[in-house]
């Protein structure tokens, strides 16, 4: 274990998912030929004016209220002043001292199960930029280029800034923390999420210091991170740089870093820049926001069961392993199967092992989600409810489930239709066992001989002379009992 | 006559730095204007402390004079600008795009 | 002045919906109009003759289709900080000199529906910031009533435009006096609505928590009228009010019996000069003389506006103005990195006011200055609203001069605080956001001059008092016909049209 301890805050901005922009009609859209989805607000031209998306500022309370933030009875919309070229209006329309949620924490687990906490030092609702296309220089970066193209058509979409106390301690922390976040904004559906879109884009600001100090060391900000195997790396280079700086005797500088995912270094961007006046004052444009405590108790009513929760429920109620838990949680339509089988059949453990065994082996073959296959959850509840009361064997229920996914339905009527009941009478098994034995004389030496796995061979008989209904357990028994 | 604001100097003010302001501002200014804007400034400003004979401490700020509230519009698109129109009145563009000189990371 | 133009928006909407003439006719009289006296006023940064026939023709398609039209056919000047879709629109400024828009202002699509004609987009204070119209960076405005004179500002080619007959009615905006007092340099009635009454959508922003657009016209029923026309709530315009408009025009008056006006103590006029003060109180007077009862207030923050004023106004205008940066319109002066070309094309686009304001603006928001001088103007800004609101409690209405004195001569004003001063008397509403109007009181002439120059009496009255603000503006108008004592000195030199 390293004698230096890592402290990670993360700051991320996401898209959110509303048909119009912020403060305009144009569609938020992923893309689009450039400058098509502008207008004179997210232009902004001489006179336009910002109008806030009802939708946008409710994804917030959402996402504020998944994170356990405090609603406060008034904020309001903010402008942060400076010039940059994709910014159309030279100052953006953000928040600064009230923002619509205050506080709140992102709950996230490891690979070992544990749940963590880190608190949020703010989430607040503001506008994205236009997208700078840097050119004239070999590889597209800012650096070296000579002029740069500008597309609007991102200008103005709806943005969640949600900043993190320096609470993660390294790059599982980190990614596990990330994912988190993302899974809740996606259960809430507030947002898409993507880091390849650029609808979750994030930095991450380190610095180490010696293990059980609690002064933070210098810091240094990570940007360009593409994915969350980039995160991942990113932030393992960064830690292993500053701890081989210290070690040298030198010391870490206050900088931006550039993530190069290709070469698997980050490059100094910049280093500490001069103070930043961003001139914050109330944006006389929008009126105050305040949200009546009735609206947010409803919208605490509609929750959805948070992942985190969900988390706690498969591995704690239903004994799910944290693979398992978190494959589910994962493929949200795949969990929403999988509970109401759940609800149904009241036993986990199968529904787990039909689940994510058989049905989602056979959803890979078929190119078919589980969700929207065939088996209806109250069939495979069925198939469940027939496998525990002995009525079939597993390998019954392996071929009635095919037959089932191919469109047979309920898997009771079918055991009905066909006979295909196990036979778990003794006397009418030890029959067929006797029956066996009897055609099998050398078989039956060779295991009074010592060769006891000649065993299988024989039980192997009896299924098929039971045309597999027998209940292999029985036949084991049996079997042995007559050879012993 | 309606002075009564501007003749009560008080000479708090701080000299102001009208460079780092203009460069705020992204405006640039010649030596001459920045002696003459800053004169100019400084003036304004001594008659603009006449707001610390009001006493404030008890008095919320009016950002705005009418009190509405969460006036907001619905999550609706509307038609949006033709390009070549809103390109059209670009100081610079090519092709589809906008374009700006280099971009000199802050 | 015998030209159509000249006759009120009330008579001509009449003639042109019971078809005694077309609005085409009323157009080419009042194009005529503009040809002939424009070289002298110099009114209009645009003429948009094409823009007005297209209109007119369309108008009076829609009266022979049965249309109602409450404006058909009356002549608009636009003030070019609004946005009409398809002309230059320049708010005065290098930097906008050949913008032409894509959309159209809603105060502006409101008055074309109702069957107005834009004639043209009429000069300003760069920006709006001013008092004298002289800031315009792309033309000069001359006082039709002294050519040598001002029109005062910033809706200097509005106020003008009317005044000279080159258009019935105009449309202007007034952040800390810009629509009352080029109104009473320029013998009109100027009004300024509640904050939020009319859509500022469109408004190229110059302080846009004081912002607000207004009618100018010869009489206060055709401010009325156009008031009917605009008010209202705006889905494009946040801070636009989404209450009922009571319509003005159905609430004119001829007395003022039962009227409590306050005379505002602090506006003592004395100080203003025998002439000037002798027309107020005369002004008071008539009041009274209507049935008014005249009761004294106090406004005991007033005095603090203008320095309130001069950071709040300011403050905003620095971010508003930030994006005219040479990127997605208007001038660009190139240079090698952004940054420089943002500097030079600012520095190249902008006039000197503009850049002094942009320059107290940011100054005032930047770190470590914030609460000493833009909180601390917000706060005065509460007591100079808590004021009024006090003084509402003793009277319905408050007069006071709309400025100090009459129009003054061109370049009178070279230190920027002196033309500050010019807005004294109308700053406080317009901090406070109140409704308030000039209307013409009466004329004074200069020394050194033998032309009578008018002044306007200024009313204003509790927010959202728009009828009964008007109301009273048009029982002092009928009873004293102040503005029909002279003509504009213009129509001296001009044969009729
Ligand atoms: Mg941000
Ligand atoms: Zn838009």
């Amino acid at each position: 274990m390293s004698e230096f301890e890592a402290v990670i805050g993360i700051e991320c901005h996401v898209e959110l998912k509303t048909d119009a922009k912020m403060f305009c009609g144009c569609p938020n859209t992923f893309g689009g030929e450039p400058n098509t989805n502008v207008c004179p607000v997210c232009l902004g031209l001489p006179g336009a004016l910002p109008v806030p998306n009802a939708r946008a500022i409710e994804h917030m309370l959402r996402a504020g209220l998944a994170f356990d933030a405090e609603i406060p009875a008034f904020s309001k919309f903010d402008r942060k002043n400076y010039f940059y070229p994709d910014m159309p209006k030279d100052y953006q329309i953000s928040q600064y001292d009230m923002p619509l949620t205050q506080g709140g924490a992102v709950r996230y687990w490891l690979a070992d199960g544990t749940l963590k906490v880190c608190r949020l030092t703010r989430i607040h609702l503001e506008e994205d930029t236009g997208k700078s296309t840097h050119a004239g220089s070999s590889d597209g970066r800012i650096a070296g280029s000579t002029f740069s193209l500008i597309d609007f058509n991102r200008a103005g979409v709806p943005l969640m800034e949600c900043v993190s106390e320096p609470e993660l301690h390294g790059a599982d922390e980190a990614v596990a923390y990330l994912e988190a976040l993302r899974r809740t904004l996606l259960a809430l559906g507030v947002s898409d999420v993507k880091m390849e879109e650029g609808s979750l884009r994030c930095d991450a600001n380190i610095s180490i210091r010696p293990r059980g100090s609690r002064e933070l060391g210098t810091k240094t900000e990570i940007k360009n991170m593409n994915s969350f195997r980039s995160v991942h790396r990113a932030i393992e280079s960064e830690i292993a740089r500053q701890i081989a700086l210290i070690e040298r005797g030198e010391r870490v500088t206050q900088e931006t870093r550039g993530w190069d995912e290709a070469r698997g270094v980050s490059v100094s961007m910049r280093s500490k820049e001069e103070a930043h006046d961003y001139r914050y004052f109330p944006d006389p444009d929008l009126t105050p926001l305040s949200v009546a405590p009735a609206r947010v108790e409803e919208l605490r009513a509609q929750m959805p069961e948070r992942p985190w929760q969900q988390f706690e429920r498969y591995t704690g109620e239903y004994g799910l392993s944290v693979t398992q838990a978190t494959q589910l949680i994962d493929a949200p339509a795949l969990a929403g199967y999988f509970d109401r089988v759940v609800a149904i059949a009241g036993n986990a453990r199968a529904a787990t092992n039909f689940v994510l065994g058989d049905l989602s082996r056979l959803a890979n073959e078929r190119s078919v989600a589980v969700a929207e296959s065939a088996v209806a959850p109250e069939h495979l509840a069925e198939l469940i409810a027939l496998v525990e009361a002995k009525q079939i064997n597993s390998k019954i229920a392996k071929e009635l489930l095919e037959r089932m996914w191919d469109g047979a339905g309920s898997p009771r009527a079918i055991v009905e239709r066909e006979g295909l009941s196990q036979t778990s009478d003794p006397a009418a098994v030890a029959a067929l066992v006797d029956g066996v034995l009897a055609a099998h004389p050398a078989v039956v030496a060779e295991y009074r001989a010592g060769k006891v796995n000649v065993a299988g061979f024989l039980v192997g008989n009896v299924m098929k002379a039971s045309r597999g209904k027998a209940d292999p357990a029985l036949v084991q028994e049996l079997v042995k009992q007559r050879l012993g | 006559m309606p002075t009564t604001a501007w003749s009560i100097p008080i000479l708090s003010s701080e000299k102001i730095d009208v460079r780092y302001v203009a460069k705020l501002a992204s405006l640039a200014l010649s030596d001459d204007e920045i002696d003459r804007f800053g004169a100019q400034l400084a003036d304004l400003l001594t008659h603009v402390d006449a707001l610390a004979e009001l006493d404030t401490s008890a008095v919320p700020a009016t950002a705005q004079v009418i009190e509405s509230r969460n006036v907001a519009r619905p999550d609706a698109v509307a038609p949006c600008l033709d390009r070549e129109t809103v390109l059209a009145q670009a100081p610079a563009r090519q092709g589809a795009f906008f374009r700006v000189p280099r971009i000199i990371a802050s | 002045m015998s030209d159509a133009a000249a006759r009120s928006a009330t008579a001509i909407a009449a003639d042109v919906q019971a078809g005694r003439v077309s609005a085409r006719e009323i157009t080419e009289k009042a194009l005529a109009r503009v040809a002939a006296v424009e070289p002298r006023v110099g009114a209009y940064l645009t003429v948009l003759d094409a823009a007005a026939r297209a209109a007119a023709d369309r108008v009076d398609a829609c009266i022979r289709a049965g249309e109602r039209l409450p404006l058909a056919g009356v002549p608009l000047a636009i003030k070019d900080n609004m946005a009409l879709a398809g002309s230059r629109t320049t708010a005065a400024s290098k930097i906008l000199a050949d913008w032409v828009a894509p959309y159209t202002a809603t105060a502006v699509a409101r008055l074309l529906a109702a069957g107005a004609i834009p004639i043209g987009k009429a000069n300003l204070d760069e920006f709006a910031m001013g008092s004298s119209c002289e800031n315009s960076a792309l033309g000069t405005t001359r006082n039709p009533y002294d050519l040598e004179r001002v029109p005062g500002g910033s809706s200097g080619g509005s106020a003008a435009a009317v005044a000279a007959g080159e258009a019935t009615i105009a449309l202007g905006s007034d952040t800390g006096g810009s629509i009352r007092e080029p109104a009473a340099f320029c013998n009109v009635v100027g009004f300024k609505p509640t904050y939020g009454r009319v859509s500022r959508y469109g408004l190229i922003a110059f302080a846009s928590s004081l912002d607000q657009i207004g009618p100018l016209a010869h009489t206060v029923a055709d401010a009325a009228l156009v008031y009917d026309a605009i008010a209202g709530g705006d889905p494009m315009d946040a801070t636009s009010l989404d209450r009922p408009v009571e319509p003005a025009s159905a609430r004119l008056r001829d007395d003022l019996r039962g009227c409590k006006i306050g005379i505002v103590r602090q506006f003592d006029t004395q100080t203003l000069g025998d002439d000037v003060d002798a027309v107020y109180r005369r002004a008071y007077r008539d009041l009274e003389a209507l049935g008014a009862e005249l009761v004294e207030v106090t406004l005991p923050t007033a005095d603090y506006g203008l320095a309130t004023y001069y950071l709040i106004a300011p403050a905003e205008c620095s971010s508003n103005l930030a994006r005219f940066d040479g990127v997605r319109y208007g001038l660009r002066v190139d240079a090698d990195d952004v940054r420089e070309m943002y500097a030079r094309t600012r520095a190249a686009g902008f006039g000197p006011e503009v850049k002094r304001r942009i320059l107290i603006g940011t100054y005032a928001l930047s770190s470590g200055y914030y609460d000493a001088y833009y909180v601390r103007a917000q706060k005065a800004r509460t007591l100079i609203a808590r004021d009024f609101e006090r003084a509402f409690q003793s009277c319905d209405l408050i007069a006071a001069p709309a400025a100090s004195c009459p129009a003054f001569r061109f370049n009178a004003k070279s230190d920027p605080y002196s033309m500050y001063l010019m807005d004294y008397y109308t700053i406080p509403m317009s901090l406070a956001g109140l409704p308030a109007l000039s209307v013409p009181c009466g004329w004074v002439t200069p020394d050194g001059s033998t032309r009578p120059m008018p002044l306007g009496l200024q009313l204003c009255g509790p927010l959202f008092s728009e009828p009964l603000l008007l109301g009273a503006a048009h029982a002092y108008e009928s009873a004293t016909g102040h503005a029909r004592a002279h003509r504009p000195a213009l129509d001296e030199a001009v044969d009729h049209v």
